[in-house]
Parts: structure tokens; sequence; C-alpha cells
């Protein structure tokens, strides 16, 4: 009598080499980094995908994605990424951004590729601080938020109120697909996995520009236990940032 | 089969070359004295199968050449001083992650703003690598449209054989002369060596990456270094060119390059008719500099007079080269005025005289 065959129902995404991260406990990197890599495997794209690391926590990300990738300066993925697709348009093309590296010394790069519609899929950690800096004020940096160059916290007079570069590129004709999901909660991560894929689709059907900005948890730099930091997303980050969709003119009947 | 002669401008010349050469990418952003250059391949490139995209800046533009080489594309970007001394941060990383690139620059008066004059004053950045990092690009230097049409397809090969960024070092004054040209046979993309580094996907072959930063601890920034120094001194030995004329019997060589050569050689000529035994040294590789090439003029009592389009940069290059075997004279107006051959004769006459009346006398 033969053993019934086994069904594997869960395992390492093919997407995702078989190695340590350097990634904090409590991080949403290392969450969002298998998210990725299951809709790339599910999805039939991996072999296809040549991607984009940033520089921030995310630079070594090539060490932990199982696909072709190619370092970017500061700020500059999306403008790589831009001459990857256009010389090999079949390729599956992917920028895993901070928000240091996509929302302030990569700002004009990140809105002309939304601008002109280029055919890449943008992830967006948005943790609210510079992380592998060691704890700068960010972009996202939220009012009142205490980081090393805000140690009184931030104030929108002396340092600027924190930027929401999703809605300003939602105003860009060329990007199709904008949502903001949460890493810290089941539930969050659940949603947040189906915006990476309808944004992967989004890229395969050839319509625009797509990001999924996912709000990720940075304990280590915000001074906080993994549970704190994941609760000061649900208390303080989304009063700034309410999650959601924010703009989708791809003509998908799921929204 | 090469093209038949036609007449082309500086800019139309390095575009269609770079076309021929078998480029299929280019993004730029406008500045003043280059515009033709993009302006041609907005158009060219499209009809070739490639891409043209004017980008948003020139940090976006060289990035997207830095794409599109990664993925083994034969890729240029141009712009002038201004918009070149941005694009230090593209050309130190394509020259961290070995990626082949040409960068033209067509060079204009500074520093900052300057003005949009012909001038030759971002020598040092060119040749002494430019942005951070341990790193020189080889940079060529043509004189004249023929020139400009061969070495942009040198620049090609060059960048692919050794996997670095090239860089086309011409002026305001290359980039709009008009001159008749004749075009090397074009490549086929296709037929070009496959390069075993790029990213086209994972497809029955382990993943591939493509990074500049070495972190680990057991000294691989260090070996990334040293070999990048290997490379170095592989294209120093093999890829230093130069043109020698009226040097054999030469009382006075005149050395120059790109436009001021051009200038220097009309000085030159124009001694010879009066019996004055002058000639020219012209660099065509400004790095490798063609160092021995240049000491072995320098005997004989021979002087050696260098002329420059700014406030002295290559005369280092010479003096390193020179040293004290001959007497050095320098003459160099910047700011992106242009000079008569009147001018470089009066220099090369005073320089014989040894009266300083123009230029000066450099010590070692």
């Amino acid at each position: 009598m033969s053993a019934p065959a086994a069904e594997k129902i869960f395992g390492r995404p093919e997407s995702l080499k078989d190695v340590a991260t350097h990634y904090c406990p409590g991080c949403g990197h290392s969450v969002a980094h298998r998210l990725v890599a299951e809709c790339l495997d599910e999805m039939g794209l991996r072999e296809k995908t040549i991607g984009v690391p940033p520089v921030g926590c995310a630079v070594l990300a090539y060490n932990y994605f199982n696909f072709d990738m190619v370092e970017a300066p500061h700020g500059r993925a999306l403008a790589v990424a831009t001459g990857i697709k256009r010389v090999r348009p079949d390729s599956f093309v992917l920028t895993y951004q901070g928000d240091g590296d996509l929302a302030a010394i990569g700002t004009a790069e990140t809105i002309h590729a939304a601008n002109r519609g280029e055919l890449i899929s943008c992830i967006f950690i948005n943790n609210a601080i510079y992380g592998m800096t060691g704890g700068q004020m960010a972009p996202t940096t939220i009012i009142g938020e205490v980081t090393t160059t805000t140690p009184g916290g931030r104030e929108a007079k002396a340092h600027g109120s924190p930027i929401d570069i999703s809605r300003m590129l939602a105003v860009c004709e060329g990007a199709v697909y904008i949502e903001r999901c949460t890493l810290n909660s089941f539930k969050g991560i659940k949603q947040a996995k189906k915006a990476i894929r309808k944004c992967f689709q989004v890229q395969v059907d050839g319509l625009g520009f797509g990001l999924v900005e996912l709000l990720s948890p940075c304990p280590t730099n915000m001074k906080m236990s993994p549970k704190q930091a994941w609760q000061w997303i649900d208390n303080q980050m989304m009063k700034t940032y309410p999650l959601g969709l924010i703009k989708d003119t791809t003509g998908y009947e799921d929204k | 089969m090469p093209s038949e002669k036609k007449l082309m401008r500086g800019s139309d010349t390095l575009a269609e070359a770079a076309v021929r050469a078998g480029c299929r990418f280019f993004s730029g952003y406008p500045i003043t004295p280059q515009n033709e250059l993009p302006e041609y391949l907005s158009w060219r490139l499209p009809q070739a199968g490639g891409t043209f995209i004017q980008a948003e800046s020139e940090l976006s533009a060289i990035n997207m050449v830095l794409g599109a080489a990664a993925t083994g594309a034969r890729a240029l970007t141009s712009s002038s001083s201004p918009g070149v001394s941005l694009k230090q941060e593209g050309i130190s990383y394509l020259a961290g992650q070995e990626l082949p690139a040409v960068v033209a620059n067509m060079m204009r008066g500074g520093p900052g703003l300057g003005n949009i004059a012909a001038s030759a004053a971002d020598y040092f950045q060119a040749t002494r690598g430019g942005g951070h990092g341990d790193y020189r690009t080889p940079v060529l230097a043509p004189a004249g449209c023929q020139e400009l049409a061969e070495l942009t397809f040198l620049a090609f090969d060059l960048a692919d054989k050794y996997r670095t960024p090239v860089m086309l070092l011409g002026d305001g004054l290359i980039g709009q002369v008009m001159e008749p040209v004749v075009f090397p046979d074009p490549i086929d993309p296709a037929d070009l060596p496959p390069k075993d580094y790029i990213l086209d996907g994972c497809a029955g072959r382990a993943p591939r990456a493509i990074f500049s930063m070495l972190l680990g601890q057991q000294g691989e920034l260090y070996k990334h270094n040293l070999h990048l120094q290997e490379k170095y001194e592989q294209i120093t030995a093999d890829e230093q060119r130069w043109e020698e004329n009226l040097t054999e019997d030469a009382d006075i060589i005149a050395v120059a390059y790109g436009t001021a050569s051009r200038i220097a050689m009309s000085a030159v000529e124009e001694l010879r008719a009066e019996g004055v035994k002058a000639g020219l040294f012209r660099p065509i590789t400004l790095w490798p500099y063609p160092k021995q090439a240049l000491r072995k003029l320098a005997q004989g009592g021979v002087k050696v007079a260098v002329f420059e389009l700014s406030a002295g940069q290559m005369v280092e290059d010479v003096m390193l080269s020179v040293g004290e075997r001959a007497e050095i004279h320098f003459y160099g107006i910047p700011g992106g005025v242009i000079p008569t051959p009147a001018d470089v004769i009066d220099f090369l006459r005073s320089a014989l005289k040894g009266d300083g009346k123009v230029g000066r006398r450099v010590e070692i």
C-alpha cells in the first residue's frame, strides 16, 4: 500500500533565497520581501524579473531575492528601472524603495517615471524614518515624531510637513494604480499581498505605472518593542497615511 | 560598407556614429552647446529600433544609461560641463559596477554656469575620474568630425572591452563645426559579442546581481579596487593614442588637443612656412595620457609648448611626462575665449626666445 502523496501547502518561495536576512526583529522588510516573492512565484514572473533595490535598509536585497538585480545610486532606482524596461520590454521590472530613497533624494525620478507611465512596479516601504543611517528624520516622518535629527519631534514650521508621495503621484496621468497598505497586522499583510499582485498585473497588462505603499514598522530606530512599533502604526502613522486605494484607473473589475 | 562622404555637424556626427556603432539607447537632458545631439537621436534612434528618452535631469539620464547598460545595450548620454558634473555620481557607479557606457561632454566655459562658448576646462574632471572613488575613465578627444565618428566607434568598443564608462571629450566648437565625414561600417547590435554578466531574466541560469557595495569583512572592496586598478593598468599599457605632426626635426613642439590642436596646427604650419622648425604633438587619449610618446620627443634641447583652452590642466600631465628633459612653456585661454593662430604663433615665438612675453615657463 503506497503512502498518500504529500501535498506541499507552505514553503519558501522560489523567488527568495534560502538565507538569513540582516533585518531587525519586528522590521517590515522581511514580510514585504516574502510578499513580493510569493506574488512573483504565483504569477510565474521570477525568471523574467529584473529588480532594482534602493539605498537604505534594503540595499542588500539582491542577497535575498532569487532573481536578477542591479544596484542603483540612492534615489535613482526608477531611472535605472526605466533604462532596463525600455531596453527589455519583455522583462518584469520591479523597484523596491524606502521613503528616503523614493520620496526625498529620488523624488524627481519617482514623479517623472510615474508621469511617463513607465511599465514598472514599485514597492514603496514607508517606515517614517531613516533606518540604515540610524534613525534620522525621513520625508515621511510624522508631526511630533522624535528622530535623531528632530530630537524635539518633527515640527511643520521647522522641518516641513510629512510628504504624502503616493497621493502626489496619483495626479500623474501615467500612474494607473496606487494603493496604501500596512504590514503591522495579519489583515494588513493579506491586503498588502492582494495589492502587490494587482500592481504586478498592471505591468503584465501594460497599463502603466503601479505603486504599492507599505506602512512598515521600524522598532529599532523608533526605540520600541516590535509590538509597540506595530501599535504605533495603528495609533499614530495611519492618521497621516490612511490606508486604502489611492488611484485605480486599471478598469479591473475587483476595484 | 563605409558610408558616402557627407557634410555633417559635429553633434550630428557623434549621434549618427553612435547609432552605426550599435548604440540603441540614449538618455539626456537639454543643455547648450550640445542640444543638436539629442535632437538628432530623438528621431534617429527610434528609426533604428532604439530608445531615446529626454530625462528629467542629468542624474536620471546617466542612471537610465546605467540600467540600459546592465541589460546589455550599448548606451550613450551626452551633456556639457555643468550637466556632466551632475552625471559624475552615475559615472562612479558605472565604474564601480563595471558597466560599459559612453558619455559625451561638449565642454563650455566654467566654473559654475560659466558661458556657452567652447572651452576645455573639464580636463581634470574627465581624466581624474571625476566622481568619488579610485577609478578612471578612458577619455577620447576628437579634433574634427571624421575623427569624432571614428572615436565614437572606438568609445563603444573600449567600453565593452573593459566594462567601463568612456568619455568623449569635445567642446562647443567641435559640436558645431560642419565637415565632411565618412562613417565606418555600421554594426548590428545582434552581431556584437555576447556579454556574460548582463541582466535578462534568470531563466535557465542562476540569478545575477550587479552592484558596487562590498561590505564584507574579508577585504572584498579592497580586492575589487585592486582588480579595477589592474584593469586601468591594462588600459594604460594598451590604449594610448596620439598624433605627431612635424615633430622629427622640431626645435619647438606644441602640445594641444581638440579644438586647441586645430589652432595650434595652423600656427605650426605658418611658422614652418617662415622656416621655424615647429611641430605638434596631439594626444587623442587624454587618459591614458600618451606619456612615453611625448617623453621620447622631449630631448636634444627641444622646447615643449603647451596650449590649452583652460587656465592650465593638461599641462600637469605634460610635466609628468616630460619632467626636466625639456623646457616646458604654457599658454592657456580660460573662460570660453577662442584665440587665433596668430596668438599661438606669438606664444611659440616667445617660448623659443624665452622672453616670457606670451604664456609662461613652467617649473617642475
